[in-house]
């Protein structure tokens, strides 16, 4: 799963791609495609837990936008309606999968004191300096699948997506205070994760209290 | 007087700056006088802007060949 990061994709308008591509522009619909491949494979990746799955979604979301293009409104993102299909489609592997088919992104959410904190120390000025590209990579990844599933895929879209809270919540089905609970709980919850690798030295855990 | 609980439940919010003046200043004067909360706030703003833009993996090259072939398979279809 891990190589090197592809080019950055900051200042991509789709707009002028998916104009042409309504039009019957095929080349342009190739080139949403690819710009757009690598996220929603991860992503369906993270909902999925499962290669395979997350190949069948991502073939299965880019089909289904391909076909149903005339069904896009224009006044959303291309890219926020190709992450809510794709979701759909990862719901239904997932729902496959289970024998209790009441798999959704709303199970599992504990209301409770899941935003207590028991980490708290300062990090470093700059903490990412301490490991390489790649050390730094699997740290950030593999503390991503500690989330629940139901926390993962806001925090994936909001944080580091950066698409809105309102997208987010458009892209899941979900209303706004759930992705905003959702991502207190997620970012609550990687704060601690990453404090264990970069906290100052010498700082330790309750050094506040 | 604001509790620990209070601003953590604000911190999303004020770390994305989306709350009045009011309530900002209530919550900054919390994080001056309550020190884990201001370590709290600030490792929880690093931690956003680490993730921040992280860019996905290039998918293996089998997986990218496969996703062509079936979408010039469809769009081939749809032409005709
Ligand atoms: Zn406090």
């Amino acid at each position: 799963m891990h190589s090197t990061p592809v080019p950055s994709q900051a200042g991509f308008d789709e707009a002028p791609f998916v104009a042409q591509a309504r039009k019957g522009d095929d080349r342009a619909f190739a080139e949403l495609v690819k710009r757009y491949e690598a996220k929603i494979f991860r992503l369906a990746q993270h909902i999925t837990q499962n290669r395979e799955d997350a190949e069948d979604v991502l073939q299965e979301t880019f089909l289904r936008a391909y076909e149903h293009l005339d069904q896009f409104q224009g006044n959303s993102k291309f890219y926020t309606w190709i992450v809510r299909i794709a979701v759909n489609q990862a719901l239904m592997k997932l729902r496959r999968r289970r024998t209790d088919k009441s798999v959704s992104l709303d199970e599992s959410i504990d209301t409770g004191e899941d935003t207590v904190t028991r980490e708290i120390a300062a990090w470093d000025e700059d903490p990412e300096q301490r490991f390489s590209r790649e050390e730094l990579g699997e740290i950030l990844d593999s503390a991503i699948q500690t989330l629940a599933p139901a926390y993962r895929s806001v925090f994936l879209l909001r944080d580091v997506d950066d698409l809105s809270t309102e997208e987010t919540a458009e892209a899941l089905g979900l209303s706004v205070p759930a992705v905003k609970s959702r991502l207190l709980r997620a970012r609550l919850q990687l704060r601690e994760k990453l404090t264990r690798y970069f906290k100052r030295k010498g700082d330790d855990a309750f050094a506040y209290m | 007087m604001l509790t620990c609980k209070d601003f953590l439940a604000e911190l999303s919010d004020y770390l994305d700056e989306r709350i009045d003046a009011e309530l900002r200043a209530k919550l900054e004067r919390h994080i001056t006088e309550c020190p884990n909360c201001w370590v709290i706030a600030d490792t929880t703003k690093k931690t956003i802007q680490i993730y921040k833009g992280m860019e996905p993996y290039p998918i293996p090259s089998d997986v990218e060949t496969r996703l062509m072939k079936a979408l010039e398979k469809k769009m081939a279809a749809k032409q005709r």
